[in-house]
């Protein structure tokens, strides 16, 4: 599946494309399929991400798991600083990242 | 060899920092104007060389230096270039020229600006108003900073 | 050190105002990212990995108590209660909001602080031997002529728009403890056989994809012309560095395809020209700045030797301690890599109390290292019990300067949009396993560097150890260089083969080790041993 990832302009929060919105949560977010390239451009025109693009996942049972471990570092946070982690990282749990 | 119109046409001078009149004169590129001993207006590209115009600049009235790209900075150092060689003409930046390089580029000698994209004006002005000094001697008549410490 | 004039910090003031503006005008969809995105990396911001990031500078890596504790404010204000300091002496944040940012500038700027030209294709911090003014064989304290040149380079309008990054280091002696030669511009501030002082300038050098050690190009500079040559040396790349790929565009390819004589030959013609434009500040100016590099009021009479009763003490004496120009006196190191820790990473609990310990310690004075370290210059001998005592308190006392604990990561994958690898990790397994073998201080000097990317941020080509982080297939692996050497024997490490997963690695740092353990002969280190003894040796013991 093809998921969109991008920054909030204003806070630079890592958000994904959810369908409607933009998600700190991974867990929530959709395949954009043939529709990334045109959701990207709309949403970034409007200012409501930044620096989006699009990546490869697999969706599993907790939600879609990003094809690069850098994607998925994205996702979570610091492997490092387990206490800055995002909320999906009580979800997906950090065994998901490696 | 056709000269190519690269003149004002195309490039509006949407801020302009000379008293003469503006020339309404065609821009060859350099190889051109090396051809030719009637020319008095060049673009410059980045890829070009300055210093080959140098033994022309008193036959010159206009200098277009092209900016394809803001991000390549090789037009500072030929518009800086020609002015510390004394040339007087107009300077003219065009292409993708943008507010927030005006202030450099006016130290860097240009006193025209024929941008791609119109400029917000507000936004231009505040730009070249903001820094009350500087730090280097440069292509315009600012005074550096260890100039007016030491006097 | 340097303090700003009404001049210096009006300009601060105003830059602060223009990014305000800037960032309005990005958030108001005025400018595009593209068009935003090169005003805000000359002003220290990135779009990293988790969030903004952003790089305050720390010129040549000296600050004062009140900027240490105005950092330690920033981190909690601003960010999440932790600073990282880096390679290049400067300070990074990992979670800035934009619309916050020119707030923390404006916080900055009140403490003569900025992140001006942190990042972005133009002249970068400017840094320094961390030992400037304590150290015994310097010809003279390098840093005013690095704040010669700092302003020099701010906001200068030829400049902002280079095929590259460029970075520049002064040092003034022989012993090279800034890796100067790995630099784009390296000077050296030498005296010649007249007892005149002047600067050897080394251009293009820097890791990265392709490195490489800067050429000698100009022995000798006089003062004067130091500025002004600089000048020539940026104009000539400018113009003719490479801008059609961006892994061939820093100034070390220019040198290395035009051949350094071509390269020096054109500076020269360059400099020539611009002699005559009047861009050398007077030798006033110059003085004014030394004026604020003075030595401080060192006391008379003191002790000399420490009370070494307490082992633990004494280590951190042997390991962390540097011998000071002045009887009495050392420069203490405090280590910010604790067992396990995070390299380089500082709490703001933690920066406010060295903050404090410069103030009370230091004359007011703490320097960052490249190593991402702190010094202590001025620390009177009497006094370093207490030092130690608070620091140790602190989690900062652990004795490992320059040893296979004091390693230099970079923030790698955890952090950096550009990683194929971690670093972190890496770095706190290889800390925990010569922690626990115990072989930490039987192995003596040993600079480990790991980069989680072909960048070099953390400085591997110059490792004796150098790790290097890539993505093979999918998962991180790591390489192993040996015998590289940012000091003035200088000399770029080697890979032994074919690379490591994580656990790998470690056994990896530990089989060299105890290979050099082994073979060591009379007093050497690690490199020397390798250096001696070579490549096969170690490639046998790793591959088999």
């Amino acid at each position: 599946m093809k998921i969109l990832t991008g920054n909030d302009l204003k806070s630079g929060a890592v958000v994904w494309w959810d369908g409607q919105g933009w998600s700190i949560h991974i867990t929530e977010a959709v395949d954009a399929g043939d529709e990334a390239e045109n959701i990207i451009a709309v949403e970034s025109a409007a200012r409501r991400v930044n620096a989006a693009y699009a990546i490869d996942a697999e969706q599993t049972a907790d939600g879609p798991r990003p094809a690069h471990i850098k994607d998925r570092v994205r996702a979570l946070g610091p492997t490092v600083r387990p206490d800055l982690a995002v909320p999906a990282v009580e979800t997906v749990g950090w065994d998901w990242v490696i | 060899m056709a000269d190519v119109d690269l003149g004002t046409g195309r490039d509006d001078v949407q801020l302009r920092f000379r008293d003469d009149e503006q020339a309404d004169v065609a821009a060859v590129t350099v190889d051109s104007f090396l051809d030719q001993s009637d020319a008095d207006a060049v673009r410059i590209e980045p890829g070009d060389n300055a210093r080959d115009l140098l033994p022309h600049l008193s036959r010159l009235r206009l200098v277009e230096v092209n900016f394809p790209s803001h991000t390549d900075g090789r037009g500072f150092s030929s518009a800086r270039l020609l002015r510390e060689h004394g040339y007087t003409g107009e300077l003219r930046a065009v292409g993708d020229v943008l507010v927030d390089q005006l202030r450099y580029m006016r130290r860097c000698g240009f006193d025209a600006f024929a941008p791609e994209q119109w400029l917000d004006e507000a936004d231009a002005k505040a730009a070249l108003e903001r820094f009350p000094h500087v730090y280097q001697a440069a292509a315009d008549e600012d005074v550096p900073i260890w100039s007016l410490r030491h006097g | 050190m340097y303090q700003y004039d009404k001049y210096d910090q009006a300009m601060v003031d105003a830059r602060v105002e223009e990014f305000r503006d800037q960032a309005r005008r990005r958030l108001e969809g005025k400018l595009t990212e593209d068009q935003f995105k090169p005003l805000r990396l000359q002003n220290g911001l990135y779009l990293q990995l988790h969030a903004y990031m952003l790089r305050v500078a720390i010129p040549y890596g000296t600050l004062n108590s009140m900027q240490m504790h105005a950092l330690a404010d920033i981190a909690d204000k601003y960010d999440r209660g932790y600073g990282h300091f880096t390679t290049r002496q400067n300070i990074q944040y990992n979670w800035i909001k934009l619309e916050e940012a020119a707030d923390l500038l404006a916080d900055l700027a009140k403490v003569e602080m900025h992140a001006i030209q942190t990042s972005g294709n133009c002249i970068r911090n400017i840094s320094s031997d961390q030992y400037a003014g304590a150290a015994a064989d310097e010809v003279v304290d390098p840093r005013p002529y690095a704040e010669l040149l700092r302003q020099w380079s701010s906001f200068h309008p030829e400049f902002a728009a280079l095929p590259r990054k460029f970075k520049i280091c002064v040092i003034a002696s022989e012993k090279d403890r800034a890796a100067m030669r790995l630099h784009d511009i390296g000077i050296n501030i030498v005296k010649n056989d007249e007892g005149t002082l002047g600067a050897a300038l080394y251009v293009g050098g820097g890791m990265g994809r392709t490195p490489m050690i800067a050429p000698c190009i100009r022995e000798f500079v006089p003062l004067d012309q130091m500025v002004t040559y600089s000048e020539a040396c940026l104009r000539v790349y400018n113009r003719h560095g490479r801008r059609d790929n961006k892994y061939k565009a820093r100034i070390k390819i220019l040198v290395h395809e035009m051949g350094a004589e071509e390269y020096a030959r054109q500076v020269e013609e360059e400099f020539a020209h611009l002699l005559e434009q009047g861009v050398e500040p007077p030798a006033a100016e110059l003085d004014r700045i030394r004026s604020f590099f003075q030595p401080p009021e060192f006391a008379v009479g003191l002790k000399e030797k420490a009370d070494r009763s307490d082992p633990d003490f004494a280590l951190w004496i042997d390991r962390n301690c540097s011998p000071h120009k002045v009887p009495g006196y050392v420069s203490a190191a405090i280590s910010l890599k604790p067992v396990g820790g995070i390299p380089g990473d500082a709490t703001a609990e933690q920066m406010h109390l060295m903050a404090e310990l410069a103030k009370e310690y230091s004359f007011d004075e703490c320097r960052v290292t490249h190593a991402q370290n702190i010094i202590l210059p001025h620390v009177e001998v009497e006094r370093l019990y207490e030092l130690w005592q608070k620091l140790d308190e602190a989690g900062l006392g652990t004795a490992n300067l320059d040893q296979v604990g004091d390693i230099i990561a970079c923030p790698g994958l955890d952090y950096c949009s550009l990683a194929n690898a971690r670093s972190i990790p890496v770095s706190q397994k290889i800390s925990e396993r010569f922690a626990e073998n115990g072989k930490g201080e039987l192995l003596g000097e040993l600079k480990l560097k790991i980069s989680g990317c072909i960048n070099a941020c953390g400085h591997h080509h110059a490792g004796h150890i150098g790790i290097l982080g890539v993505d093979r297939k999918g998962t991180e692996n790591y390489q192993l260089l040996l015998g590289g050497s940012e000091a003035e024997d200088v000399s770029l490490a080697k890979i032994t083969g074919p690379g490591f997963n994580e656990a790998g690695i470690v056994d990896a740092v530990e089989t060299v080790a105890d290979l050099y353990l082994a073979q060591r002969q009379d007093g050497e280190r690690f490199l020397d041993t390798y250096r001696r003894i070579g490549m096969d040796a170690f490639k046998e013991a790793l591959y088999g």
